[in-house]
Parts: structure tokens; sequence; C-alpha cells
């Protein structure tokens, strides 16, 4: 795949999106705006990213594949297959934990009658499975629902949150 | 005792991240005087020295003394000060309130540091999660300097120049390690590099990199607004000057983060916390972030939060972090759940560290599920003690803290998961595979 190829297979405004990060970096090292792509493309690409669209990405910051395969591998929030349109992320580290955490993200499994790491049948949520901490400690327990903090949870706040869900 | 004195000063005001609220405590008078009188760099880099200010994302290090290993000469856009807000320490949440209650401290902090250190181009590093609200406040902060004409070139006529920008991780704990987050920065698998070289002779693109905690830098332009002997004295003593954020959370009434002098009690501060929640006992605090050794209720209650006075009581300041738990912790379980989150956090480049992470938490989740043996638990020591100093990075030492750490304090609780197959404390003292 060649720049203009892969400008057309990414779009417009995602390659304007690349190209306000790449401003941000010194000349030469728009390779630093590789992260920043990805999560372009997968906000632009229904929450994962492809293979195709993975090298569409190396094509247009001039890389091997391989530097952006193993970034996408890498990252936690960077996604390789299909998931659903919502990404809710609850916080089971240990402020959480300590903060009843665990019954949160037991209730949104048996409410949406899935695992951690599965997606609704309909498409709807993707419930992913979170190692780390999200720093939100004081305020636990907590989730991210699509990039946003939710925080001092109880079961019926989750169920309104959920619920609102598209 | 004076609450919010540096970083959290802005909390006072109704919208504390806004420019007009910066500038009623006094911001970016420090800024706009450096501007004016250009004064030697060096002044600044010593006046930081005395002060006291350390890292305060974990390490502790004198901020001046590693400001001071910056090369001299003409000021330089290929020289770069990075700042540290990856905050991703388990228990750890004080510089996300810097990111979105008093955003101008951080960049004022910035600008100051990229002059005392003759760089021209600095970045602020988030991690990816922050990418909604304290990523939103810090650009926009940054937006409103760069209107103000407080950043850019030739910055009001006088010849400098600091560009600062803003950029987002994508989730990995390890790019809280300063080169890891480097690599991340160049676009890479934040997989951490080995030292010497450092960064500040080897940095991000090959050149010379500070790199410097949120907290650290937000506390900068109060220091030389207020004087280094008014911050220094706020705190214990010299090595332990000014202030420090703590984040107190788990088993307390009021959760929070508490930006107190260093060497308080932590008595004082649990009380700031409002004690015990329920009316619980204390049985155990974590007080520097999950990575340092946990301390028995009998040893952190007479302990100063201080660097000095947590090492005394067996364990580490840290990222200040205060993780607190009551009489119905099980101790195993919680260990469980934290060499857990090493196991996957841990990068893989070193041998000790991908293998030992996954041993140590099998082992741990053995115990807790009833299917330990008794050897495990020396063996468990050995190993993290096999970890330990033998990594690239300090994530092999974070993993391996505790491990050792909640095995010495709390052994008893291990041998009895092992004997009786079930759980010694709380009221479900039933574990998870028997329930089943």
């Amino acid at each position: 795949m060649n720049t203009e190829e892969a400008r057309a297979r990414l779009g417009q405004s995602v390659c304007d999106e690349i190209d306000s990060w790449i401003a941000k970096f010194p000349e030469k090292h728009s390779r630093s705006a590789s992260i920043a792509a990805l999560r372009a493309v997968q906000h632009a690409e229904g929450g994962y990213l492809s293979v195709e669209s993975m090298d569409a990405v190396a094509a247009y910051l001039d890389l091997e594949p391989i530097a952006i395969y193993e970034i996408a591998s890498f990252y936690s929030m960077l996604e390789t297959s299909p998931v659903g349109r919502h990404s809710v992320s609850v916080c089971t580290n240990i402020s959480c934990m300590l903060c009843g955490g665990e019954a949160i993200l037991s209730h949104i499994e048996r409410k949406l009658n899935i695992k951690v790491g599965e997606s609704t049948p309909d498409g709807r949520i993707f419930l992913k499975r979170e190692e780390e901490c999200l720093a939100a400690c004081t305020q636990a327990p907590m989730m991210m629902v699509d990039h946003v903090y939710y925080t001092n949870l109880t079961t019926e706040k989750v169920d309104q949150i959920l619920d609102n869900l598209e | 005792m004076e609450l919010n004195q540096v970083c959290y000063e802005t909390l006072r005001f109704d919208k504390p991240w806004t420019l007009e609220n910066y500038r009623r405590i006094g911001g970016y008078q420090v800024w706009e005087r450096i501007l004016r009188e250009q004064p030697d760099p060096v002044s600044i880099v010593e006046e930081i020295k005395k002060s006291g200010l350390r890292g305060r994302g974990g390490a502790g290090f004198p901020t001046g003394v590693k400001w001071s290993f910056m090369p001299k000469g003409d000021p330089s856009p290929y020289k770069h000060l990075v700042c540290n807000s990856d905050e991703s320490e388990p228990g750890t949440c004080k510089d996300r309130d810097i990111l979105r209650f008093n955003p101008h401290a951080l960049v004022e902090g910035m600008a100051i540091a990229c002059y005392a250190m003759r760089s021209e181009l600095g970045y602020n590093y988030l991690r990816g999660e922050f990418m909604d609200e304290p990523y939103g406040r810090f650009s926009q902060a940054l937006k409103e300097a760069y209107n103000e004409g407080l950043l850019g070139k030739n910055i009001r006529k006088s010849g400098i120049n600091v560009d600062l920008h803003a950029v987002l991780g994508a989730g990995a704990y390890i790019c809280g390690e300063e080169t890891g987050l480097l690599e991340s920065l160049e676009g890479k698998k934040g997989m951490p590099r080995f030292k010497p070289p450092f960064p500040a002779q080897y940095g991000v693109w090959g050149r010379p990199t500070t790199v410097n905690n949120t907290e650290t830098l937000a506390s900068v332009p109060t220091i030389l607004r207020r004087g280094s002997g008014w911050f220094m004295k706020i705190g214990k003593d010299e090595k332990n000057g000014g202030t420090k954020i703590f984040s107190v959370s788990g088993h307390v009434s009021k959760p929070g983060n508490y930006e107190v002098p260093l060497g308080v009690p932590f008595a004082e501060l649990f009380e700031l916390a409002g004690g015990m929640r329920l009316g619980k006992k204390l049985k155990a605090v974590i007080p520097g972030g999950s990575s340092v050794p946990v301390l028995p209720a009998e040893r952190i209650m007479t302990a100063t939060m201080d660097y000095d006075g947590i090492q005394k009581a067996g364990s580490m300041l840290g990222s200040g972090a205060v993780i607190v738990m009551d009489e119905d912790t099980c101790m195993v379980r919680v260990l469980e759940r934290l060499s857990r989150f090493y196991y996957a956090e841990s990068c893989g480049q070193c041998t000790p560290c991908r293998e030992g992470t996954g041993w140590m938490y099998r082992a741990v989740s053995r115990i807790e599920n009833g299917r330990g043996h008794m050897e495990d638990l020396d063996k468990l020591v050995d190993i993290s003690h096999h970890i330990e100093g033998h990594t690239i990075c300090a994530l092999g030492d974070a993993a391996s803290m505790p491990v050792w750490s909640f095995i010495k304090h709390f052994r008893d609780e291990f041998e009895y998961h092992v004997r009786e197959r079930r759980c010694l404390v709380g009221p479900g003292a039933v574990h998870r595979e028997l329930a089943a």
C-alpha cells in the first residue's frame, strides 16, 4: 500500500487527526504519532483495528507493518478483534477491590449475561478485562465507559449508566 | 495542619482549573518574572535544590540534582523536558486531580523547568485513560497559555522559546517507568531501556531528556514564588521538605487526596481521612502504592509520613498512595490480585520478571484457592528475592515487594489457607472454589 492508497483507506478526517499529532513531534519523528493514529482509526472504525487498517496506518507513517502490529498488541486500550460498540472497563485493582469493585463486575456480568472479556451478542457492550488501576482510587469503585470515568459506583448507578447506552 | 498549600491551592475556588483562578493565587508571576529578568538558569536549579523537592512519582530523587544532570550550553529544541502523567501505580490518583483541578500550575512548572534546563520543547505524557477530563483540562490550559503569550517562540519578545505539547499513551503500566515512557513517546512498545546511558544523556529520540512527575513539576511555581526556605520548612527536615499529596483509599470513611506537610504522623492523616469506615479495626496499610511493602497496623500507626519515617517503619513512601485495609480483609486474596496485575503488566523483556511474575501469581492463586502447599511460602519468598534487582527496570522489584512483605507480616493467614483450605478472616471466609 502506498501513501495515497493509505490516505484513501483511512479517510480524510482520520488523516487530518493523524497529521495534527505528527505536528506535535520534531521532523522525521512521525513514528511518535503511531499510538494516536491507531486510536483515531479505532474510534473511526467501530472500536477495533483490522489488519488492513493497521497496514494503512503503517503505510501512512512510512513504517513496516510490524511496527504497528506490535503496538496494537502491546497497549491495552487498542483492540485487534471486533468488540461491542461501547467499551466498559471495571476496575478491580486493589483500592476498587477493597470497595466492592468485584461485586460491581459480577453484577454487570449477570446483568448482560456475558463474562468479562466478552461482548453482548447484539454488539452493544464490550466488557473489557481491566488489569490496570485507572487512577480514581479515592472514588472507588469505578468504571470507565468509552473514556468517561464513573466513580463511587453502586449497582443502581451502574444499571442506569448501562441502560442509557445505545 | 494546613491543607492544599502547593499543588491543590486552587481547590478553594469554584472552578479551580481556570486561568483566572490560577492568577488569583499568584500563578504565572514566576514565569513572567523569568521572561522579564532572564536569570541564570543555574540559579533556578540551585533554588530547587535548596527547597528539598524530591521526585513525587515514587523514586524520591532530588529534583534539582536531576535537573543539573542535563548538558549546559545554549537553549535548544534538541533537549527535552518530559512530564510523567502516566499515573498508573495502583492506589495513586493525585496527578489526575492536578490535571483536572490545577492544570496551569503544571504548565507553568513545565515552562520554568524547560528554562532551567535550557530546553525549548517539552511534552506531557498522560496515560491514555486520561483522555477525557484530565487531557481536556490540560490541553485547554495549554491553549490559554499560548493565547496569553506565555508559551511559543520568542515569548513576549524575550528571545525565549518554549513549546509544550500533551500526548496520550494507550494503556500500559510500564509506561510509567521513565525510559518505558520515552519509548512510548517515540511510538514504540513501552519497554524500559537499560541504563546507563541515563535519559539526561540519551533520552527521547536520543536527545538529552529529563523526566519529572506531574506533582513534582506542579510544585515548582509555588516553591519559586514563596521561596525555597518556605517550602522546605513546611516539611520535616532537609531530606523531607515541603508538602506531599497522599491518595488515601480503601477502608476509610473519607477517602481522598490530601496535600499535607511531609512528616505528618500517619495517625493524623488517618484522622483526616475519617478513620476506619463502619467502625472496623485497622489491619494493614500499603503506604506508597501497591509496589511497596505492606505494613501491619501497629507499625504504621506510629510512623510519620515522609521518606525517612516510612523507611524506618519498613516500607517506602513511593507515590504516596495510602491503601488502608480493615480486619476483614483477606491478605491472600489481596496479594493474589496484586500479583495478577504485575503478571499482566510485565513487558516481558527480562526473564526473571516475565517468568517470575507469572510463577508468583499462579502460586499465590493456588494458595488462595485451597490448593497450596506449605513449602510454597518459602519458595515464593525465595523467588521474589531472585527477581528483585535482576531486571532492567523496577517492575520486577515492584512485583516482589508485595509478595515477600505480605508473607512476612501475615504468614499465619497464608499458612491457615494452606492447612485449612479456607480463609481465616471475613464474613465470607470460604474461598471461591469450595463455595462453587
